[in-house]
């Protein structure tokens, strides 16, 4: 290995021992001291990798890197997984500089999996060349930041085109944003996405409104969430491809969780996937479809699923001082739509705590918060508690959807936030969280010291 | 109060330009309607569909990415004629963002196509490309004697031609063009402005102002009213002091 990378996993490790030491997470922060010193480090430390797997799409990146490395982990392969969801080039190297032995070697014949910010997609792929790339979906998300959408995607389009024919491609035949990039690709396709007549939803953000080559609309026999679903273009142009890896009979209310049929090539197995929603059946597939170009069996990657944990803050249970508290993350419209839809449980009335903030991972622009349909869920609030920075901008819009005590005071403090909602909280009744993507990582870090688990960065 | 009056909003390209939140004002408009036994009926505009100006009470644009703007504008010039009559019989007017800019005469896009716009506001607005900074943030303007909040996200910059009157003047943010201090623009009872965050549950007298507007053309009295707005004012009073906060 060159100096210069000896050095830099050196000081990297450095740093992870004394931020650990510290007591805070700080995921991100070796790699970031690394690569200053070799900035060739994620592309130096990646080519000791037998594979990768890079995983992207506005939504569930997380969920299916984590989906992905336990198929992989249960098939017997040795996997590095940037699992606390750092996902920008700090984050693989700190990954990477993790995993790397004593002898300045990555253990041998390991495989990476790892989840990929949207705009770091370019760089990734430069530096680690993946096996396979897993593209889940095309959303709206912090246009404060991205820009408009279809900047990212022209961002894909580019990456593809550049891509080597060994790269094989997983991507979303459902979504027709990112199906319509298959156009692009010189190596291997598969396609996965949803086969059941489900009944379908309105969202009112949801983009990809026609075929951005041919000018034609698309139309839906079916949507399951925002612009996912049954698609075609109305001048019968171009459709929905068949997807290779699909889910069948779905039940959308299997107990805690969703099942499904996973198909592929012929095979069928059951999945009891301990995940609620239809986004995380689409996680699942994503992570399916990976561990198909992976060589792993059927049966393997349906077992795996069914013992699926939920990573940190997505729909992940904890218990906090013997009342169960449940953390569902919802940074844009269309994965917090996912995640309301979620408890529309016949006969339940909810105790929610819900927070707000507008850090620059979140989005500085709040305004998303009226593209997401609060009032479905109404008939099933029995309280609600609103925090963080931007409280007052949701008790508004909940104001609106004519939540109980959307005039109540705000607490802007996450803490005192939390407190509130766990002191008002009615004996044996379950508190269920609905952060923004810094109030996620706040909250959870409140709620696992209290409730005694390891925090994210360390979390199996 | 009088009994019994209806308004009729006509929202114009409703599935197409709903980039921001931009449903929010029409829920505003709504509920602040509602809260007066005013009944809104909301006519959705779809590209291809006939617009009644003399059923019209009020317009509302909101806003779109350059993709979206192009697919409209040639649906949006054959209404084009329509929208300044109405304009000119005092017709109100709301164009947020993107619909603002098509409001205006041209919209010069980040290709470097010019987009001809309604011609509802003398204004010009150009796109200097996607390698110049796109006009981002929080934005605090003065409007009628009181703040008026929001966000701003637009790369097109808006030059307002002589004798046109500003909506409001900037205290932070951008506004029309980051340079001239200018935000919006207002002509009769239209209003332009690139704020969105909702604008208008957070800003309810604006809210007020376009539905007195209305009802005074519809009615000849405008009287609302007034409502308690106090979680509108907590919002408000929260972003005000979140953006100019973060401004120096």
């Amino acid at each position: 290995m060159e100096t210069r990378t000896q050095v830099a996993v050196l000081a990297g490790k450095l740093t992870r021992a004394a931020t650990r030491r510290g007591g805070h997470g700080g995921t991100a922060l070796p790699g970031l001291i690394a690569e200053k010193i070799d900035p060739a480090i994620v592309r130096r430390l990646g080519a000791q990798l037998d594979r990768s797997a890079l995983i992207t799409g506005t939504n569930g990146k997380t969920t299916t890197a984590r989906m992905l490395a336990g198929i992989l982990a249960a098939d017997g392969r040795r996997v590095v997984h940037n699992r606390a969801g750092s996902n920008l080039m700090r984050g693989l190297a700190s990954t990477l500089i993790e995993a790397t032995r004593a002898d300045g070697r990555l253990p041998a014949a390991a495989t990476g999996v790892f989840e990929v910010d949207e705009a770091t997609l370019p760089a990734a792929t430069a530096a680690t060349r993946p096996s396979v790339l897993v593209i889940g979906n095309l959303l709206r998300d912090q246009l404060d930041r991205y820009g408009e959408v279809d900047a990212v995607r022209d961002q894909w389009l580019r990456t593809i085109r550049d891509l080597p024919a060994a790269t094989a491609l997983a991507l979303n035949a459902d979504d027709p944003s990112v199906a319509t990039l298959a156009d692009e690709a010189r190596g291997r396709v598969v396609l996965f996405g949803v086969d059941d007549p489900l009944p379908s939803v309105s969202d009112h953000a949801a983009e990809a409104r026609w075929n951005p080559t041919t000018g034609a609309d698309f139309v839906y026999d079916r949507v399951f969430y925002a612009h996912i679903g049954h698609w075609r273009c109305a001048d019968g142009s171009l459709q929905r491809p068949t997807p290779q890896v699909r889910a069948t009979a779905v039940d959308r209310d299997a107990a805690d969780g969703v099942a499904f049929d996973l198909s592929a090539e012929g095979r069928t197995a059951r999945v009891r996937l301990p995940l609620r929603g239809l986004y995380n059946v689409y996680n699942a597939l994503a992570a399916a479809a990976a561990a198909r170009v992976l060589g792993v069996d059927l049966d393997v990657a349906a077992e795996a699923l069914n013992h699926t944990r939920a990573a940190f803050g997505r729909q992940e249970r904890l218990v906090v001082e013997g009342r169960p508290v449940w953390l569902l993350l919802g940074k844009n419209p269309a994965g917090l739509n996912e995640a309301l839809r979620t408890l529309h449980t016949p006969g339940a009335r909810h105790h929610l705590l819900v927070l707000l903030n507008d850090r620059v991972a979140d989005g500085t622009d709040v305004s998303w918060i009226w593209d997401t349909d609060w009032e479905a869920l109404t008939p099933y609030v029995q309280s609600v508690v609103v925090g963080g920075a931007r409280a007052a901008d949701m008790a508004l819009r909940l104001q609106y959807a004519g939540f109980p005590g959307a005039d109540a005071p705000v607490e802007r403090d996450i803490e005192a936030a939390l407190q509130r909602a766990l002191q008002t909280l009615p004996p044996d009744a379950e508190l269920t969280v609905l952060p923004t993507y810094t109030a996620m990582l706040e909250v959870r870090e409140r709620l696992g010291r209290r409730a005694g688990v390891p925090p994210i960065w360390e979390g199996a | 109060m009088m009994a019994g009056r209806s308004l009729r909003l006509a929202h114009l390209y409703p599935s197409l330009m709903n980039l921001y939140g931009d449903r929010g004002n029409v829920m505003a408009l709504r509920a602040r309607c509602a809260a007066r036994d005013i009944d809104l009926q909301v006519d959705p505009i779809h590209i291809g569909d006939v617009w009644d100006p003399e059923r019209t009470d009020i317009v509302f644009i909101g806003g779109g990415q350059d993709r979206e703007q192009r697919r409209i504008a040639a649906d949006l010039q054959s209404k084009a004629g329509a929208l300044r009559d109405y304009r000119d019989a005092d017709g109100v007017i709301l164009a947020v963002c993107g619909g603002y800019q098509l409001f205006g005469v041209s919209y010069r896009d980040s290709d470097g196509d010019v987009i001809p716009g309604a011609g509802v506001f003398d204004a010009v607005s150009i796109h200097p490309g996607s390698a110049i900074q796109r006009c981002v943030g929080n934005v605090v303007a003065i409007w009628d004697g009181e703040t008026l909040v929001g966000f701003e996200n637009h790369g097109g910059r808006t030059y307002l031609n002589e004798g046109v009157e500003p909506l409001a003047e900037v205290v932070t943010g951008f506004g029309n063009n980051g340079g001239d201090g200018t935000e919006g623009a207002r002509v009769r009872n239209a209003f332009g402005t690139y704020l969105h965050g909702a604008l208008l549950p957070k800003n309810p007298r604006l809210a007020d102002r376009v539905l007195q507007r209305a009802l005074v053309r519809r009615y000849g009295d405008g009287k609302l009213a007034p409502l308690p707005d106090v979680v509108e004012t907590r919002a408000h009073a929260e972003t005000l002091h979140r953006s100019l906060r973060a401004a120096r």
